[in-house]
């Protein structure tokens, strides 16, 4: 018997009760809509962030103080940036200096201990365009605000202290004075402790809150914690290859380098890894549609013992009474599991276009989800498919 | 005029069961030549339907041999069976089993679907059928828009176009009123006219007299065969 014939035989069981076979079928497509959903939502949140890697580019390294070989707090020098910048391939440096046991605060009003976990930091003026990020409102540091008592707030620094509009006049409390709001950064993806931080100049930190060390016999602003380092694009390994020697030529074990970008990379691949729960709700979905396949194929059979018979009668084998039963279970299933691909496949693209993320749907989703429902389609038919091939001629017409 | 026979029964039983058993029949031996219309003829309960399944090969006999188109049933696997009714007999049921999903058209070509004939040919022969039945004109229909009558047409169009051996007709007119079962009658004359071989198992005596040939069953045994006469007199 050709294959032809097979489908088209096997179709007209499914096309002689719709509603049955839709009915049937839709446990199938929950099942496998849930599963491509899932394992394309989360290529697709991963393409999301690995795009943003790659506009934020990869090329910034970071020099930070690391632990001293004493295990006490290591100091950056202050010429550090300065050395770094004469590297060859380094394209800028910028860097900022944490300022210890110094907090911010909307007002005196707000006790102590509310710190909301924001930290001060001086800033080099450069600093927002080589860590990749700008203002969302107001001004950066300029030449002049950099040594008045002036501040620009990290996104969520600013979202902590209830800042959300830069108005002329605006201060925080910070270190017992008052310090003016000048502007407030957009989110910082490749260095996330500004985000957190409230933003000051180096001569203003060392004049308002004595941050200050010595260097060459005489008292400057710092030293600074991180270096940042943006290195041409080709040359990032060998320039990372000596940016601690370079920071601190003293010590240079005392430096932690690292490339931020790695980091989300990371989290990318996390981000990739799916959600197992939907997962499994997808497959319970699956196997509760394979039962409701089984279910309708063994009262087909039992309603078409005339049609067997006749089959029977017109010569058809055991095996391709058999076969036809399968292959209808089959097609059954594969109709959900097209239907359900269709559904989990719009679902990504809706929500990945609501994102601005790039749609991405697996191949192994789709041809997972398919090849799923087959299989589903040929367990649940099997039995129903050997009960009609052993059903007798004269049994299967005596009903009628 | 040497004709062959398509169907030879020697000493046939069928016992159904054990406790006690079922007896169904207890030895029928009888022939049947190519081209003869005959009626199997007997009440229900008489071993009618058991005989028209074992003619049909749905059912192995319990003893004694069926030869059908010269081939002894009882030395084929269930496969050659399925294929030796494919290729050499056509059945007519009373209920007519005519899918309701697919044409009139479709019906009649399913008769060769199992007999290796590629789907263009299928159809082409079942045009051809439905011409010899009277029903080209309803080929595109579906079973469900034609009358009684039309249907068992459709069924006998079906049983026809493979070109089998023999037809067996279960009691063909069974659900029709007399008027269209005197025109099915007919065309199984006609038919048979024109060369098919066709035995048809009824319980109505009235209907069997109007063949050429009548087979009496009573109790799983022929109590009489009226082609004990030489056929020329007929």
């Amino acid at each position: 018997m050709r294959l032809s014939d097979q489908l088209r035989v096997a179709g007209i069981g499914i096309r002689a009760r719709r509603l049955r076979a839709a009915l049937s079928a839709l446990g199938i497509a929950i099942g496998t809509a849930a599963i491509v959903a899932v394992l394309g939502l989360s290529a697709s949140s991963q393409a999301g962030l690995l795009a943003q890697i790659d506009r934020l580019g990869t090329n910034l390294l970071t020099a930070n103080t690391g632990q001293s070989f004493t295990g006490g707090a290591a100091q950056l020098p202050v010429a550090a940036p300065q050395r770094i910048s004469h590297l060859p391939d380094v394209e800028h440096v910028a860097h900022a200096g944490a300022i210890e046991n110094t907090n911010v605060y909307r007002s005196p009003l707000i006790p102590v201990v509310e710190t909301n976990a924001l930290k001060v930091r001086a800033a080099s003026l450069n600093l927002p365009e080589v860590i990749g990020t700008s203002v969302a409102q107001g001004r950066w540091l300029n030449p002049a605000t950099e040594r008045q008592p002036v501040t620009v707030l990290g996104a969520l620094a600013a979202q902590r202290l209830g800042i959300d509009r830069v108005y002329p006049g605006q201060r925080i409390w910070l270190k017992n004075q008052w310090f003016y709001v000048a502007g407030i950064l957009k989110p910082a993806t490749l260095s996330t402790d500004i985000d957190t931080s409230a933003l000051i100049g180096y001569p203003a930190a060392e004049r308002y809150l004595s941050y200050a060390t010595v260097d060459k016999g005489k008292a400057v602003a710092g030293p600074p914690t991180t270096v940042y380092v943006r290195a041409r694009t080709d040359k990032v390994e060998s320039v990372q290859g000596v940016l601690a020697q370079t920071a601190n030529p003293e010590s240079p074990s005392d430096v932690d380098v690292s490339q931020p970008s790695d980091a989300l990379t990371a989290r990318a691949a996390a981000k990739g890894a799916f959600n197992s729960l939907f997962l499994g709700l997808g497959l319970v979905a699956l196997i509760v549609g394979a039962v409701g396949v089984a279910n309708i194929m063994i009262i087909s059979v039992l309603e078409r013992r005339s049609e067997i018979g006749l089959r029977r009668a017109l010569g058809a084998t055991r095996g391709q009474i058999r076969t036809q039963f399968l292959s209808e279970a089959v097609m059954l299933a594969l109709l959900g599991g097209v239907a359900g691909v269709a559904a989990g496949a719009l679902t990504t693209a809706i929500y990945a276009s609501t994102k601005g993320w790039a749609v991405v749907i697996p191949v192994q989703a789709w041809v997972g989800g398919i090849g799923a429902a087959i299989v589903i389609g040929a367990i649940a038919g099997l039995l129903p498919a050997l009960r009609a091939a052993r059903l007798s001629p004269t049994e299967a017409l005596r009903t009628l | 005029m040497s004709r062959t026979n398509v169907l030879e029964l020697e000493q046939v039983t069928k016992t159904y069961g054990s406790q006690p058993p079922v007896h169904a029949l207890r030895g029928v031996s009888f022939t049947v030549r190519s081209g003869e219309l005959v009626a199997i003829v007997g009440p229900s309960g008489s071993g009618k339907s058991t005989l028209l399944h074992i003619l049909g090969t749905l059912d192995r006999p319990s003893g004694g041999t069926v030869r059908i188109d010269g081939e002894d049933v009882a030395t084929l696997t269930d496969r050659r069976l399925a294929a030796l009714r494919a290729r050499s007999i056509g059945f007519v049921f009373q209920q007519f089993h005519l899918s309701e999903h697919t044409t009139v058209l479709e019906n009649v070509a399913d008769g060769l679907l199992y007999g290796g004939v590629a789907p263009a040919e299928r159809r082409e022969r079942a045009a051809e059928a439905l011409i010899r039945v009277g029903l080209a004109d309803r080929a595109g229909f579906r079973p469900g828009a034609l009358s009684g009558g039309q249907r068992q047409r459709v069924a006998i169009a079906r049983a026809l176009v493979g070109r089998p051996a023999i037809v067996l007709a279960d009691e063909p007119t069974g659900n029709l009123d007399s008027k269209t079962g005197a025109a099915i009658i007919e065309l199984l004359h006609e038919l048979n006219a024109d060369g098919a071989t066709i035995l048809v198992i009824t319980h109505d005596s009235g209907l069997a007299a109007r063949l050429p040939r009548q087979l009496h069953v009573l109790d799983g045994r022929i109590v009489a065969d009226s082609a004990a006469r030489p056929m020329e007199d007929a």
